[in-house]
């Protein structure tokens, strides 16, 4: 899914639209942008800048304060371990090196093929399952490190 | 309308939906279909019931019977037997104890037994999608009562009788919260409910947001009447997309009804709301953060004042409440604060939700009068302690609370008892802990947490988390001192007494509180390098047994460092200076002959 520089602009333009006379826009753009395109290129938020009259650095800092938004490109598949408190004290931990081990990539990083992304998260509220993981909209609950594997391949 | 003789009820909570409850409502459909019995059978998809433990729940109407775990391979026979005979199926009945081998009833299940539910209320009862069954059980009624026969002045009397405190966390009074906002001038004003549960360990609002979305909008279209705002937001978690997606059919269905828009119920008032979708930033919990986000910013806290009553949003007066008070206000506007009152303690009234997780063996979301007691909680409601261990803390009030023990089961919950043991009511999280978790690594995973989500804009809280942290760390590698405990202390004290914001002002409470009641555990890892709860990785040792060893070579297999030389005659053993600690010799072994210590 790479788009050029040309179609970045354009949607990213058609999302801003409808906010230029609106306040309290920037945040709901930034995610329809990353719906869209999977990341936050540099380019569409230069075009967001130039569009709501924000200085880029403005923008770059609420890009960056927020854990939704990436700046670089993602796997097709992020993988969400919960590493809230009920999935801590019943094993999350494990989990978590165990998705380590088997992607091959640390956290909040994404394979070379882009298949992966791994993302710890706070918590799923998900917690009277924990330890719980989640494949991009799919829950799974009262996980063993041995069933991590069997989860991931069905994920290609 | 169709007259159904039969409703069947599935969750189709988070946590049931993950447990497979689509699969169960879609057997149940097709099976329903096959037989022709869906034209006098309704199957029904709501919210949380609550014990997540055991889903996916069915429930089955008239009767009111109580099945857990189904699959559906389950559900040929409950048609079958239950539906089509009238034979309840007992198999999949929750397991009593005597006597009473099935407990059909909810009201038999010792889960249930204590509980009085109020904000959860209509969650598990009804579908969250048909606002006809909202209306049905008494829907839009506490609405339709304020907007006619009281004046906005009466129902900020009705809250203030009622005592309901904030159940976000901080518990202020929201009657006394209200008149401010109303006591401020200006033509425009907000009201935003926090959706933004960020405390891990607490599930309470995304599972009213899930089971019950229509409480809450009325909740807040009368906090709306009684202080003069026409325009409200809920910023919601994105990591809740199912709540958002509710949220949303609720706002559209109650616009095509007339109860949100202009001039509602043909009255002066008109009420607009917009759902904001968080970003992923905790600190967003506070309200003035919240704010800023709503407003395109960072979401960092500002002091107050100005509070937000009179200059929040976008600088107009604005009132932010959370889910669960807000989808307490409807209940309370209709049967009057006195009955809301009649339940609790004296300063902390009517009933709280709490998230009951980790080592107990029914986890899940729990209604309960303000006085109960933890044992209550921990040990009737929640079943015990996983696999029969011992009890040792049960941590309340999220990354923010504190870590209680054996001794203060008894206290009754309320926000100035729990305040007084060093914890707080928080948002109603209660992660309980068993011998086998250290509160030294509990306490270090707190901290993580909030350091990780400090805004980083007061240096008391940006710094002294961190310093914390690292000589958490430290500790638990087994390279602290005895001056760290008192360095931590003196850290968490600075830090609780001088960050902006609650999230710093809280942040050092787990520690304080583990340090009070478990400094022995710190003094372990410090004097002995131990850690007696053989958790801290650092600390751990691995050995065999060599007298229960069987010479299999399982664990010799197995370990991903080869460090467990030794053939199937000699026997094996691990050379513990090699060892990465990573316990899969202890788990593969199967005569239980590594011992970890």
């Amino acid at each position: 899914m790479a788009f050029s520089v040309e179609e970045i602009r354009e949607k990213t333009r058609k999302i801003t639209e409808p906010w230029r006379e609106r306040n309290g826009g920037l945040i709901p753009i930034l995610q329809a942008v990353q719906a869209q395109l999977g990341y936050l290129p540099q380019e569409a938020l230069e075009t967001i800048s130039r569009e709501l009259k924000i200085p880029p650095s403005e923008i770059y800092g609420v890009a960056t304060f927020y854990a939704q938004f990436h700046l670089k490109p993602r796997g097709r598949h992020v993988v969400r371990v919960c590493r809230g408190t009920a999935c801590h004290v019943r094993g999350s931990l494990k989990i978590l090196e165990k998705v380590k081990n088997l992607i091959g990539v640390g956290e909040n990083e994404t394979t070379e093929d882009l298949r992966f992304t791994i993302e710890p998260v706070a918590c799923l509220g998900a917690c009277g399952l924990a330890p719980v993981m989640m494949v991009d909209t799919q829950t799974f609950g009262r996980l063993v490190p041995d069933m991590v594997k069997g989860i991931l391949d069905k994920f290609e | 309308m169709t007259i159904f003789r039969s409703h069947v009820l599935i969750c189709g909570g988070t946590g049931c939906t993950s447990s497979g409850a689509a699969e169960v409502i879609g057997s149940f459909k097709q099976e329903l279909a096959r037989r022709k019995l869906d034209g006098e059978v309704l199957v029904v998809p709501t919210g949380c019931h609550g014990m997540c433990e055991m889903g996916p729940i069915v429930v089955v109407y008239p009767e009111g019977t109580f099945y857990c775990k189904v699959t559906a391979n389950d559900v040929p026979e409950i048609v079958e037997e239950h539906i089509y005979k009238g034979r309840p199926v007992q198999r999949l009945m929750y397991e009593g104890s005597g006597d009473m081998p099935a407990l059909p009833h909810y009201k038999d299940i010792p889960f249930y037994g204590k509980q009085h539910r109020i904000a959860l209320a209509n969650c598990g009862y009804i579908n969250p999608e048909n606002i006809d069954e909202y209306i049905a059980r008494g829907g839009y009624e506490a609405l339709g009562k304020a907007i006619t026969s009281m004046t906005p002045a009466q129902v900020i009397d009705e809250v203030k009788t009622s005592g309901l405190r904030g159940r976000g966390g901080g518990g202020f009074p929201t009657g006394l919260k209200w008149s401010f906002c109303a006591a401020a001038g200006g033509e425009k004003k907000y009201v935003i409910c926090n959706a933004d549960e960020g405390d891990p360990g607490a599930f309470m609002d995304r599972s009213i947001l899930e089971g019950d979305p229509h409480s809450v909008i009325e909740g807040m279209m009368l906090g709306a009447y009684a202080m003069g705002a026409d325009e409200g937001y809920i910023y919601c978690r994105a990591e809740y997309p199912l709540a958002i997606e509710r949220l949303k059919q609720a706002i559209t269905a109650a616009e095509g009804y007339g109860l949100l828009g202009d001039s509602i119920m043909n009255s002066s008032f008109s009420f607009h709301l917009h759902i904001k979708e968080g970003a992923g930033a905790f600190v967003c919990g506070e309200e003035t953060a919240l704010m800023g986000s709503i407003e395109g910013r960072r979401g960092m806290p500002r002091p107050r004042p100005p509070f937000p009553a009179n200059s929040g949003l976008w600088g107009y007066p604005t009132n932010i409440n959370n889910v669960e008070t807000w989808a307490n206000v409807p209940q309370i506007i209709s049967n009057g604060g006195e009955w809301y009152a009649s339940m609790g303690t004296e300063k902390s009234k009517g009933t709280k939700v709490f998230a009951l997780t980790g080592k107990v063996k029914h986890t899940g979301l729990v209604e309960v009068p303000m006085g109960i007691t933890l044992r209550e909680i921990v040990f009737d409601i929640g079943g015990g302690i996983l696999n029969d261990k011992k009890f040792k803390a049960v941590q309340i009030g999220g990354p923010s609370g504190g870590c209680l023990t054996e001794e203060h089961l008894d206290t009754p919950v309320s926000y100035e008892s729990l305040t007084a043991l060093g914890a707080i009511m928080g948002s109603g999280g209660l992660v309980v802990m068993d011998e086998d978790n250290c509160m030294v690594d509990v306490a270090k995973f707190f901290l993580e947490f909030t350091q990780k989500e400090s805004c980083g804009k007061c240096v008391p809280c940006r710094e002294g988390t961190k310093h914390m942290l690292l000589l958490l760390e430290k500790i638990t590698e087994g390279k602290g001192t005895m001056e760290d405990l008192d360095t931590l202390e003196e850290l968490a004290h600075m830090v609780r007494d001088m960050s902006l914001c609650g999230l710093g002002q809280t942040a050092p409470n787990p520690v304080l509180t583990t340090l009070r009641y478990f400094r022995e555990e710190y003094i372990a890892h410090i004097r002995d390098k131990r850690c007696p709860a053989g958790a801290c990785t650092a600390l751990l040792r691995y050995t065999i047994l060599q007298d229960v060893c069987k010479k299999c070579g399982i664990c010799a297999k197995n370990c991903p460092v080869h460090c467990i030389p030794g053939d199937r005659n000699s026997g094996y053993r691990i050379e513990t200076d090699k060892c990465i600690r990573c316990g899969t010799c202890f788990e593969k072994c199967p005569f239980g002959a590594i011992e970890k210590k």
